[in-house]
C-alpha cells in the first residue's frame, strides 16, 4: 500500500494529481487552505499504489512525498 | 517497511512557494531541473542564470546560486560565468519572450561560439507575466491581447520555431522539444533536461530543450484544456523530439 504526503496549503488546485492517478485515490477538499482554494485531498488512503505519478505532474510540489 | 519512492527534490529550496498560476506547467519544469541537477549530484556546483517573464522567480525555487540577467541576456551572462568559471555547471531558465524574442541574438551567437551551458527554454505562445500578449511563438490566428482578432500571418508573421532553428547551429550538442501534457510525457521531458546538462558536462556545446508549457491564466483555459491544446494544434505545429543528439553520438 502507498502513501502520499500531501502539503494542503501548497495546493493551487490545479486537479492535475486528481486526473493522473490510474486508482482515483484523490479527490477534492471541501473546505479552503491557506491559498483560498480547495485543495486536492487524499480520499482512499488504502487504494494507493505508490506509483507517484500524482507527485510528478503537481506544479506545485504540494505532494511532498510518496512511499510505496 | 515503507519506501521512499518520490520527494521534493534537494534542488528545490526547504522554504519554496511557488509563485506560478494554478495548473501551470513552469512549477513542473523547474522541478524536473531541479530532479536532474539531484541527479547528476551537481547542486553545489552550479549557477543558473534567471531571466525576465515569469521565470524570473528561479531564485526563490532553486537551490543554487542565481544571476539575474537582464531581458533576453541570460544567455550572455551565462557565456560570461561559464568562462571565468569553466568548472561549474551553468544553466539558463527563460522563457519564450526571453530567450526567442528579445534574446535571440545573444542565443543565437551563444550557440554558435558552442558555449557549454545548457539553456532550457519554456514555450507557451505568449507574453505570460505582462498579460498576454502576442510573442515570437503564438500561432496563427491565436488571440491574444495585442492580437485580437487572431494572429495574422500577413501582419505579424509567423511563429518561431526554436528548435528548429538551433539545431542548424554548429555549436548545439542537444536539441529537443518535449511537452508536460501527461506523466508519460514528463519523464521523457526530464531525460532531455539530463542530456542537456550531459552535453554540457561532457564539453560538447550547448545543450538545449525547449519545453511546450500551458498558459491556463492568459490561454483563459483549465489546466486540462490548456493540456489539451498543446497535444493538439500546438504540437501540430511545434513537432516535440529530439532534433539533434551529439550526446548519444558521443557514447
Amino acid at each position: 500500500m502507498g502513501r502520499i504526503v500531501l502539503n494542503r496549503d501548497k495546493c493551487k488546485a490545479c486537479y492535475l494529481c486528481i486526473d493522473a492517478c490510474p486508482k482515483k485515490v484523490l479527490g477534492k477538499d471541501k473546505t479552503v487552505n491557506a491559498l483560498g482554494y480547495y485543495p486536492a485531498a487524499v480520499e482512499k488512503q488504502e487504494d494507493c499504489i505508490g506509483c507517484a505519478m500524482c507527485a510528478r505532474v503537481c506544479p506545485d510540489i504540494a505532494i511532498e512525498k510518496v512511499y510505496k | 517497511m515503507e519506501q521512499l519512492v518520490y520527494k521534493k527534490p534537494d534542488s528545490i529550496k526547504d522554504d519554496f512557494k511557488i509563485s506560478f498560476c494554478p495548473g501551470c506547467d513552469h512549477g513542473t519544469a523547474v522541478k524536473l531541473v531541479a530532479e536532474v541537477l539531484d541527479e547528476l549530484g551537481v547542486r553545489e556546483n552550479t549557477i543558473g542564470i534567471a531571466s525576465v517573464g515569469c521565470s524570473v522567480f528561479s531564485y526563490d525555487f532553486f537551490n543554487v546560486d542565481i544571476v539575474e540577467a537582464p531581458h533576453g541576456r541570460s544567455m550572455a551572462v551565462a557565456t560570461g560565468v561559464k568562462r571565468s568559471k569553466p568548472d561549474k555547471i551553468v544553466f539558463t531558465y527563460q522563457g519564450d519572450g526571453d530567450l526567442a524574442s528579445i534574446g535571440i541574438g545573444e542565443t543565437v551567437h551563444a550557440m554558435t561560439r558552442g558555449e557549454k551551458v545548457t539553456a532550457i527554454c519554456i514555450n507557451n505562445t505568449t507574453y505570460g507575466m505582462t498579460g498576454g500578449q502576442a510573442g515570437p511563438t503564438t500561432l496563427i490566428g491565436q488571440v491574444t491581447t495585442t492580437t485580437t482578432k487572431g494572429r495574422k500571418a500577413e501582419l505579424s508573421g509567423y511563429p518561431l520555431k526554436i528548435s528548429e532553428m538551433l539545431k542548424e547551429i554548429d555549436g548545439t550538442a542537444y536539441v529537443a522539444r518535449v511537452t508536460l501534457d501527461s506523466p508519460a510525457a514528463i519523464m521523457n521531458a526530464k531525460k532531455c533536461i539530463k542530456k542537456a546538462f550531459e552535453a554540457q558536462i561532457k564539453g560538447l556545446g550547448t545543450g538545449f530543450v525547449e519545453i511546450l508549457s500551458t498558459c491556463p491564466t492568459n490561454w483563459k483555459m483549465t489546466p486540462q484544456e490548456a493540456h489539451a491544446r498543446v497535444r493538439g494544434e500546438m504540437s501540430e505545429v511545434f513537432k516535440p523530439g529530439v532534433y539533434k543528439d551529439k550526446v548519444s553520438e558521443a557514447q
